[in-house]
C-alpha cells in the first residue's frame, strides 16, 4: 500500500491524540508500548465484539476476536491475527479494506474506526498481539510503594501515607504539584462532612485548632470514626446500593417493614463489622448455623426488593423480577459488574454467558418469599422483651388461678365425680334407627356416621335411636362431618355447607336429658352452639364465619346425669329450620359417655371472670406482639426450586437446567460448605452461603477494588475507575490502578475494616489538599483525576437537610427506629395511588436526620428528590449531583428550612448582643470558620438594610420571625436576622464539601 | 453521535464534566446572562472555566438543557400526552363490534383467547356487546360512540390508531412499558428522553413538565415522569394546581418580592466571594439558579393564571379559572407549549372499568369520558388554529385496551386487555384523518396494521427529529434507549 509522508505523520498525530484523550494527564510519559488491557481491548470490545465476541449466537465467520486462540486460528489458510505480522493479518487488511462492501466494521454497524485506532491495532499486532486478562479480572497483588524520586513536586508538610506515594507519582509524571493542605478549618469541616454528615460545632472546631500536636488531625478523625453518626452517614451510603424504601413500590406501594434492617446497617458499621461478615451476613445470614435475630435482619438486604400488590398480578412473574433484581444487585454492588445484560442473552462485551447468568440467579431462586412481605421475623427491643416477658408471667398466674379454682371445686364434690385427669372416655353410638320427618334420607358408614341425601326440606327434625353402651349419660357428642356428597363438602346441606342446628333432645324412656351447658370447638357469630338447648326455636348452632367453613366441627351437650341401664334405648331428636331454609346437617355421628361433671368445667361466674381475665391477658399480649416490627427478612425453601435459563429473559420460557456456580472467568467456587457438613444431602446444591464466602474469599478480584473504588469516590467526588459501577471491558481503567491494588490489599489485610481503610485515605496528604481551583492544571488534567487538589464536593439531599438542622440547633440526635414524616409540601401525597396519609411528625421527630425522612418509593419527600435522591426501586451505586433552580427555590423557601433559618436567627440572637459577635457565631456554625472582612460587611450592611425596612412593616417582621413579642424592636430583630440566616443557609458554601 | 464508542466517551465525559458548566432550569444562562450577574473580571474568569471545558469536549454542549440540534429534520418541536390512566375502553369508544353484539353472552371461540394473558378474567367470562351507539364520521369514516360527541369535530384532525399492542397488563408496569419502554421503574420515560436528546426552548420553565387530574395520582407515581438514569435535570417536574405551581415556588409570608431580590442579591453577593476564592464554576451555576428561581416566581404563576384566556377560549376547553381539571390542564399545556416547553405530560385518572361498583361501564364510563371529551378536542382545535399544531404532537390514550369478554363484579365492566387497543395521535407531521389498523370481528387481536407501543415510541421521536436507536445512554455497561431493543417507525401513519 502506497503511502505519503504526510499521512504517516497525521496518523501519528491521531494516535497521539487517542492515548491522551484515553489516558488524561499522560502526556508527560510518552509510553511506545501498547497495553492489550489499556489500549487494545476497549477498540475491540466496542467495535469488534458484538459480531466475533463471547457470544456464539451472534458469532458471524466463525470467528471470535475476544481470545488469543480464537483470532489466532488458521480460517483456511489464513489468520486473522498473526503476531508481529501486521500485514498478513487479515483483521488489518479488512479494517484498511477500501471496498465498502469488505471493510470492516460493516458499514450498517454505524461504527467507523478512526485512523488512529487502526493504528494502536497494528501496533499492537506488530509488538506481538499479547492477550492480557482484562486489568480488573487479575488477581490482587499488593504492589510495592513507589519510591520517590527527586522532584519539585511533594506535598507541602510530606506524603502522610503510602498512598501519597502514588499520588505523586503520576502527578509528577504530568509536570504537576500537588496543592498545599486546607486550611485547618476547611478540614475539620471535610472531615465532619465525610465521615458523619455533620458540621463540627463551634467548639471542636476550637479544640481542635487548639491543638498543637503533631498528631492533631489523626485525633480528631479517630473522634470522627468513633461517633455513632458515623454509621449513619456511610450507613446512607450503602442503603443507596441496598434500595432501601419503607414501601412496596409498583402501583399500590403500601409501607413495609425495612426500617430494622437500616438500623442494623447503621449498626454494622459502627462497630466495623468487618466487610467480609457485613457481606456474608447479608447476603446470606439465614443460611448460617444458628443464626442470630441480627444476622436474619441483615438478610434484608435482598429483601428490598419491589412487590407488586396490584390485583391480577401473576405472582410468579414479580418473584422472578425480584430474583433478577438480586442477581443484578449483587453484580453491580459486590463485582462492579453488569450483568443484568447476560439475562437475555451471553454479554456482548463482558466474558458472562446468559447459561452463567443463570447459575448465578440460582442461588437467589430459592428463596420463600413470592412477591410477598413474608417470611418475617420479629425484631423486639429489650423493652418490649421486658413486657413480653411481663405478660408472661401474668398469665402464668392466671392459669394457676383458674387451675386451682377447677382443683378446690373438684375437691368439694364426692369421690366418685371428681375428674380423674384422664380425657373424656366417648362411646360412639351404634345407631339404630333414624327417621327425618321432612323426607330425607340416611345412610350409615362403617364409621358409625350418617350420611343424609334425598330431600332437604326447609325444616326437618331427625329423629335417631340406639342402645346406650352405658349404664348413665352425663354427656352427648355430636360431630358434623365432611362428606363428599354435601354441597362444598358439606358438613351441612346449605349451598355453602353449613347448617342451623336449632334444637336438640334427648330421651331415654320418660326421662328427657335435662341440660346444664353445651360447647363447641366452634360457632359462628351469633350462632353459639348454646343456642340448641336454650328452648328458643329462633336460636341455633352454625358453623360458618370462618375461611375454613367446610370442615368437621364437634358439639358436647351436658345433661344432668341421665340414668339409664345399659342397652336402653335412647332417642336423640335434632330440629332445623324453618328459617334458614335447607340448613340441615349431611353428615353426624353421635357419642355418649359418663364422665363426671368435674371433667367437664361447667359453667360458673368465678370460673369464667378468671376465664376472662386469662382470656383478656392473652389478647393483650397477642396485640402488644402484633407492635412488634416484624423485619422483612430472607429464607430458602427447604428443597431448592429448579432454575433454568430464560429464554430471552421470559420467565415464561424455559430453557436448560442450570445449578448454582460461579462465571468460569471469575476464580472457581469450592464444593457446597452445607452438602460438606450435611452427609445426608448426596447432592452438592450451593448455596447463597457459598455465594457470599466466594465473593470475600480474598481470592476474588472485584470485591475488595469495587469496594475500595466507592469509598475514595465517596471521598473526592470520583473513583479511581471513574466507571464505579462497571469494572467490566466497557468500563474505563483506573487512573491509579497500583494505588487501587495497594489500597484493596490493605483493606483485606487489615480484615477488612472500612475504618482502617477510611483513616487511611483521611489521613493522607492527598485527602488533605486544598479543593481551590488550579489553574495551572486545568490544561493537563481538566478532570482532577491525577488529583493535584481536591475537590468541591455538594452534600447528599440528607445531609442538606441535616447541615440545616445542625447549624440552627434543631437537629434531633436520636439513632434509628421507624422512619418519620417531617413536613413536606401540602398534596404531595394526593396524587398517590393511596392518596396515602403524611401524619406529620410532631416534637423531636420533627428535626431528625433526612436518611429518617418515610421514602415511598411512588412519591419520595420532595427535597430528596430536587436534591437527586433516586426513588430506590433499583441499586444506587452512585448519585448524580445536580445543580438548579428548584434547588433554590427548595433552601429558599421550604417549610423545614425556613424553619431552620428562623431557629439560627434566634440561637444568634439569644447567645450575642451585637452584630459582628453574632455574625461571627453564624459562620462558625454554618462554615466552621470566620467571615472574611468582606462577608462581615457585606452582612452588617444588609442587617442594617433590612431592620430599616422591616420597622416599616411590623406585620411582615412578625410573620419573618415567627415569634409573638410584644417588643416590636425585638420582633424586628429575630426577623432582620431570619432573613440574613436564610442567606446564609443558601450560600453554595453551606451545602458544599470544601 | 453516529458511532456508538465515541457516544459513550462523550457521554462519560459530559457526565464528568457536567458540573464544570452553567446549569440552568429550562432557560440558558450561558455567558449572556453571566455577564449581568457577575463583575466583568469574574466573567471572564468564569467564562475561561467555561470555554477551556468546550475546548476539551466540543460535544458538550454549554447546558444540558440548551436546545440542541434533532438527528434529524424534525417535523414536531413539542409534545403533549394525554394520558388515559386505567386503559379506557376502545369497544365502548372506538371500535363497534356487530359480531360481538351477535355473540354476546356467548364465551368466545378458544382459538381467539389461546395463548393471551389476563389480569382478573378465569377463563369462564363471556362476550360482552357495547350498549353505546356508534356511528361514522368525517371523511376518514372514524367510528366513534355516543360518549364522545366533541370528537366528532377532530375525527379529520387526527390520525386513529387501532391494533396497538403493549407486553404487559397490569396499571404499573404497563404504564412504566408506555413511558419508558419498560415494565420495571427505574428507567427514563419519554419526555426525559426527549429533553435529553433536544434540550428544551423554555425561558423560565422547566422543559419536560406533568399535570395530573381526577380522583388520585397515576399508578406507579412518580416513576412513570423519573428521569431514570439519566441526569435528574431531565425529570419530568410535577406542576400543582392553584397559586403554588412548583413546590416551595411561593415565599415565606413577610417575604415580598421586593426583599425577595435583595435577599436574591445577597446571596449572590457572597457566593461571588466564594468563587473569587475558590475558582470552581459550579459557584457561578448556583448564582445562576437563583437568578432563575426568582423569575420562576413570576413566570410560573403567570403561567397558570388561565383566567387572562378569553373567554370563548375558556368554554371551547371548559375550563374554570380556579377550579382544577382536566379542561383547565388541557388549556395550561397549550399555554406551556408557547412558552417553549419540550413535553407536557397530562395523566387523568380513572379508567379502570372493570365492573366494580364505583368503576363499571355504565355510569362512570361516560362520566369520565364527559370530563375529558370537550377539552381534549378543543386542544387540538386551538391548537390548530394557533398554527401550533403543525409542530406540536398531541398524544390521546392510555396504558392499555379492555377485552371484549364482559368482567362481572357488582356492575358491568371489562378486562386489562393488551393485544389489540386504541390511540390517536394529532399534529407534528402525523397524517391527519387516517385511519391505522383494524382488529378482527370481535376485537380481540388486529387483523391489519398491528404495532407494538415501541413502535409508537420510535415513530414519536422520529418526528422530534430523534432516531430512536441513536439517542442512547450508557449506563451499567449497556446503551439503553426509550424502545430497548425493538420498536421500528410507523412511516405509513407519518406524512
Amino acid at each position: 500500500m502506497h503511502r505519503r509522508p504526510s499521512t504517516v505523520r497525521w496518523l501519528f498525530a491521531s494516535l497521539l491524540a487517542l492515548l491522551m484523550s484515553q489516558t488524561p494527564g499522560s502526556a508527560g510519559q510518552a509510553e511506545s508500548k501498547i497495553d492489550f488491557a489499556r489500549d487494545v481491548r476497549p477498540i475491540l470490545s466496542n467495535y469488534c465484539f458484538k459480531c466475533h465476541g463471547n457470544d456464539e449466537e451472534t458469532r458471524e465467520a466463525g470467528l471470535r476476536l475476544d481470545t488469543a486462540e480464537g483470532a489466532q486460528a488458521d480460517l483456511g489458510g489464513y489468520q486473522a491475527i498473526k503476531p508481529r505480522e501486521p500485514a498478513t493479518s487479515a483483521l488489518i487488511e479488512r479494517i484498511t479494506e477500501t471496498d465498502p462492501d469488505l471493510r470492516m466494521p460493516p458499514a450498517d454497524s454505524g461504527l467507523v474506526l478512526s485512523a488512529g485506532q487502526i493504528e494502536t491495532l497494528r501496533a499492537w499486532i506488530e509488538q506481538g498481539a499479547d492477550y492480557q486478562q482484562h486489568w480488573a479480572f487479575r488477581p490482587i497483588v499488593r504492589p510495592a510503594i513507589p519510591v520517590s524520586k527527586p522532584t519539585s513536586a511533594a506535598f507541602e508538610g510530606g506524603a502522610r501515607s503510602p498512598l501519597d506515594a502514588f499520588i505523586l507519582r503520576r502527578l509528577s509524571e504530568a509536570g504537576l504539584a500537588p496543592s498545599p493542605p486546607a486550611d485547618r478549618a476547611t478540614l475539620i469541616r471535610r472531615v465532619h462532612l465525610d465521615l458523619l454528615g455533620l458540621p463540627p460545632s463551634p467548639a471542636q472546631v476550637e479544640a481542635f485548632l487548639a491543638d498543637e500536636s503533631p498528631a492533631a488531625y489523626e485525633r480528631m478523625v479517630d473522634r470522627a470514626l468513633a461517633s455513632p453518626r458515623f454509621g449513619e452517614k456511610w450507613g446512607r451510603h450503602w442503603l443507596d446500593q441496598a434500595r432501601y424504601a419503607d414501601t412496596n413500590g409498583y402501583t399500590i406501594d403500601s409501607a413495609r417493614t425495612m426500617w430494622p434492617y437500616r438500623d442494623w446497617v447503621i449498626d454494622a458499621l459502627n462497630r466495623d463489622l468487618p466487610f467480609d461478615r457485613f457481606t456474608i451476613e447479608q447476603l446470606a445470614g439465614d443460611l448460617l448455623p444458628e443464626a442470630s435475630q441480627r444476622q436474619l435482619v441483615a438478610t434484608g438486604f435482598h429483601r428490598n426488593t419491589l412487590i407488586n400488590q396490584e390485583g391480577g398480578t401473576d405472582r410468579e412473574q414479580f418473584r422472578n423480577e425480584a430474583v433478577v433484581d438480586r442477581v443484578n444487585t449483587t453484580g453491580a454492588v459486590w463485582m462492579g459488574l453488569t450483568v443484568g445484560c447476560a439475562q437475555c442473552h451471553t454479554h456482548k462485551y463482558d466474558p458472562l454467558t446468559q447459561h452463567e447468568y443463570y447459575q448465578l440467579f440460582a442461588f437467589f431462586n430459592s428463596s420463600q418469599d413470592v412477591n410477598s412481605a413474608a417470611p418475617t421475623v420479629s425484631v423486639a427491643s429489650d423493652s418490649q422483651n421486658v413486657r413480653l416477658a411481663e405478660f408472661d408471667r401474668r398469665i402464668a398466674e392466671a392459669k394457676a388461678a383458674l387451675a386451682e379454682f377447677d382443683r378446690k371445686r373438684d375437691g368439694q364434690r364426692p369421690a366418685e365425680e371428681r375428674s380423674d385427669g384422664k380425657p373424656i372416655a366417648w362411646q360412639v353410638a351404634d345407631l339404630e334407627s333414624f327417621e327425618s320427618a321432612g323426607g330425607a334420607t340416611f345412610e350409615k358408614l362403617g364409621d358409625g356416621s350418617l350420611v343424609v341425601g334425598g330431600k332437604n326440606a326447609d325444616s326437618d327434625v331427625y329423629a335417631i335411636t340406639f342402645a346406650s353402651p352405658t349404664a348413665r349419660i352425663t354427656a352427648l357428642r355430636l360431630e358434623t362431618l365432611t362428606h363428599p356428597s354435601l354441597p362444598k363438602g358439606g358438613p351441612g346441606r346449605a349451598g355453602n355447607g353449613n347448617f342451623v342446628l336449632n334444637d336438640v333432645a334427648a330421651d331415654v324412656g320418660d326421662a328427657s336429658a335435662a341440660w346444664v351447658h353445651a360447647t363447641a370447638d366452634h360457632s359462628q357469630k351469633d350462632y353459639d352452639v348454646r343456642g340448641a338447648i336454650d328452648d328458643d326455636p329462633k336460636t341455633g348452632w352454625a358453623i360458618g364465619g370462618t375461611s375454613r367453613a367446610n370442615v368437621s366441627r364437634t358439639a358436647v351437650f351436658i345433661t344432668q346425669p341421665l340414668a339409664t341401664v345399659e342397652k336402653a334405648n335412647v332417642e336423640v331428636r335434632l330440629t332445623y329450620g324453618p328459617s334458614p331454609a335447607g340448613y340441615n346437617i349431611g353428615r353426624l355421628r353421635l357419642s355418649v359417655t359418663d364422665a363426671p361433671h368435674a371433667k367437664f368445667q361447667l359453667p360458673d361466674p368465678e370460673r369464667e371472670r378468671l376465664a376472662a381475665a386469662l382470656k383478656k391477658l392473652q389478647e393483650e399480649r397477642a396485640a402488644f406482639a402484633k407492635s412488634i416490627p416484624a423485619a422483612m427478612v430472607m429464607r430458602d425453601l427447604p428443597t431448592p426450586r429448579q432454575t433454568h435459563v430464560l429464554i430471552r429473559g421470559d420467565f415464561l420460557r424455559q430453557g436448560d437446567a442450570v445449578k448454582p456456580d460461579a462465571p468460569a472467568f471469575l476464580p472457581a467456587m469450592p464444593e457446597s460448605a452445607a452438602a460438606a457438613e450435611d452427609a445426608s444431602t448426596d447432592e452438592s446444591i450451593r448455596t447463597r452461603l457459598d455465594l457470599a464466602r466466594w465473593l470475600v474469599s480474598g481470592e476474588h478480584p472485584l470485591t475488595a477494588r469495587v469496594t475500595v473504588n466507592r469509598v475514595w469516590m465517596r471521598l473526592f467526588g470520583q473513583g479511581l475507575v471513574e466507571t464505579e459501577n462497571d469494572f467490566g471491558l466497557q468500563g474505563t481503567p483506573p487512573t491509579h490502578p497500583q494505588l487501587l491494588d495497594w489500597l484493596s490489599a490493605e483493606y483485606m489485610r487489615s480484615g477488612w475494616s472500612t475504618k482502617h481503610l477510611l483513616r487511611r485515605i483521611v489521613c493522607s496528604a492527598t485527602y488533605r489538599q486544598s479543593s481551590a481551583a488550579r489553574p495551572d492544571a486545568q490544561q493537563v488534567d481538566p478532570l482532577n483525576k491525577l488529583l493535584a487538589r481536591q475537590s468541591r464536593v455538594r452534600v447528599s439531599a440528607e445531609i442538606v437537610r441535616d447541615l440545616a438542622l445542625a447549624a440552627s440547633g434543631l437537629l434531633s440526635g436520636e439513632i434509628g427506629g421507624p422512619s418519620v414524616y417531617p413536613p413536606q409540601p401540602d398534596g404531595v401525597y394526593a396524587f398517590t395511588q393511596r392518596r396515602a396519609a403524611w401524619p406529620t411528625s410532631k416534637g423531636a421527630d420533627r428535626y431528625r436526620r433526612g436518611m429518617y425522612t418515610f421514602f415511598m418509593r411512588s412519591a419520595p419527600h420532595p427535597m430528596l428528590t430536587t436534591f437527586d435522591s433516586p426513588a430506590f426501586n433499583t441499586t444506587c451505586t452512585r448519585r448524580p449531583r445536580s445543580n438548579t433552580p428548584l434547588q433554590s427555590l427548595t433552601m429558599a423557601n421550604d417549610e423545614a428550612l425556613f424553619e431552620a433559618a428562623q431557629a439560627l436567627a434566634s440561637r444568634l440572637v439569644a447567645a450575642d448582643d451585637d452584630d459582628p459577635q453574632r455574625i461571627e457565631h453564624a459562620y462558625r456554625l454554618c462554615f466552621a470558620r470566620l467571615p472574611s472582612e468582606r462577608e462581615a460587611a457585606s452582612l452588617l450592611e444588609f442587617l442594617k438594610q433590612q431592620r430599616a425596612d422591616l420597622q416599616a412593616s411590623p406585620e411582615d417582621a412578625q410573620a419573618i420571625s415567627g415569634v409573638a413579642d410584644k417588643d416590636p424592636a425585638r420582633v424586628v430583630e429575630r426577623a432582620a436576622w431570619t432573613v440574613a440566616a436564610r442567606v446564609l443557609l443558601n450560600l453554595d458554601e453551606f451545602i458544599t464539601r470544601e | 453521535m453516529n458511532a456508538k464508542p465515541s457516544t459513550y466517551a462523550l457521554d462519560a465525559l459530559r457526565q464528568a464534566t457536567r458540573r464544570q458548566f452553567f446549569q440552568r432550569c429550562g432557560v440558558g444562562v450561558g455567558a449572556a446572562a453571566l455577564g449581568t450577574l457577575l463583575s466583568a473580571e469574574q466573567a471572564r474568569s468564569a467564562e475561561q472555566v467555561l470555554s477551556a471545558g468546550a475546548a476539551r469536549n466540543p460535544a458538550s454542549g454549554p447546558h444540558p438543557l440548551s436546545p440542541r440540534p434533532p438527528h434529524h429534520g424534525a417535523k414536531a418541536k413539542a409534545v403533549i400526552f394525554l394520558f388515559m390512566a386505567g386503559g379506557p375502553s376502545q369497544l365502548d369508544l372506538f371500535t363497534d363490534k356487530p359480531v360481538l353484539r351477535e355473540h354476546h353472552g356467548k364465551l368466545p371461540p378458544p382459538s381467539y383467547v389461546e395463548g393471551r394473558r389476563f389480569a382478573f378474567l378465569k377463563g369462564t367470562e363471556t362476550l360482552l356487546a357495547s350498549s353505546r351507539k356508534f356511528a361514522r364520521y368525517g371523511e376518514c369514516g372514524q367510528e366513534l360512540s355516543d360518549l364522545l360527541p366533541h370528537h366528532r369535530q377532530i375525527v379529520d384532525e387526527v390520525c386513529w390508531l387501532h391494533g396497538l399492542q403493549s407486553d404487559v397488563f397490569n396499571h404499573g408496569p404497563a404504564k412504566l412499558f408506555v413511558n419508558t419502554g419498560s415494565p420495571q421503574p427505574g428507567r427514563p420515560s419519554m419526555g426525559s428522553w426527549t429533553t435529553y436528546g433536544l434540550g428544551s426552548e423554555a425561558s423560565d420553565l422547566p422543559g419536560f413538565v406533568v399535570l395530573q387530574s381526577g380522583p388520585r395520582g397515576p399508578r406507579a407515581g412518580s416513576t412513570l415522569w423519573s428521569s431514570g438514569f439519566l441526569p435528574t435535570t431531565y425529570q419530568g417536574v410535577p406542576f400543582r394546581n392553584g397559586p403554588e405551581p412548583i413546590l416551595n415556588l411561593s415565599s415565606p409570608d413577610g417575604m415580598t418580592r421586593q426583599r425577595e431580590r435583595k435577599f436574591v442579591d445577597m446571596v449572590s453577593q457572597l457566593n461571588r466571594l466564594r468563587l473569587e476564592a475558590v475558582g470552581d464554576a459550579e459557584i457561578a451555576t448556583r448564582i445562576a439558579a437563583y437568578e432563575m428561581a426568582y423569575s420562576m416566581q413570576s413566570s410560573a404563576p403567570e403561567l397558570m393564571d388561565i383566567a387572562q384566556e378569553d373567554q370563548r377560549t375558556l368554554d371551547a376547553y371548559g375550563a374554570t379559572p380556579g377550579k382544577p381539571s382536566y379542561a383547565n390542564n388541557c388549556l395550561l399545556a397549550r399555554r406551556m407549549i408557547e412558552r417553549g416547553v419540550r413535553f407536557v405530560q397530562l395523566y387523568h385518572t380513572n379508567w379502570d372499568h372493570h365492573g366494580g361498583a364505583s368503576e363499571n361501564l355504565e355510569q362512570h364510563l361516560p362520566a369520565i369520558c364527559q370530563e375529558v371529551d370537550q377539552a381534549s378536542a378543543a386542544l387540538v382545535l386551538d391548537l390548530k388554529q394557533r398554527g401550533l399544531l403543525d409542530e406540536t404532537i398531541v398524544v390521546w390514550g392510555g396504558e392499555f385496551g379492555r377485552t371484549p369478554m364482559g368482567e362481572v363484579r357488582e356492575n358491568t365492566g371489562r378486562d386489562h386487555h393488551i393485544d389489540a387497543y386504541s390511540m390517536w395521535v394529532a399534529g407534528g407531521g402525523f397524517k391527519s384523518g387516517y385511519i391505522h389498523g383494524k382488529t378482527d370481528e370481535l376485537g380481540l387481536g388486529p387483523v391489519e396494521g398491528a404495532k407494538h407501543v415501541h413502535d409508537l415510541q420510535a415513530t414519536l421521536l422520529h418526528q422530534l427529529g430523534l432516531d430512536h436507536e441513536r439517542l442512547t445512554f450508557r449506563f451499567q455497561g449497556r446503551d439503553f434507549r426509550l424502545t430497548d431493543v425493538h420498536g421500528k417507525v410507523l412511516h405509513d401513519i407519518i406524512s
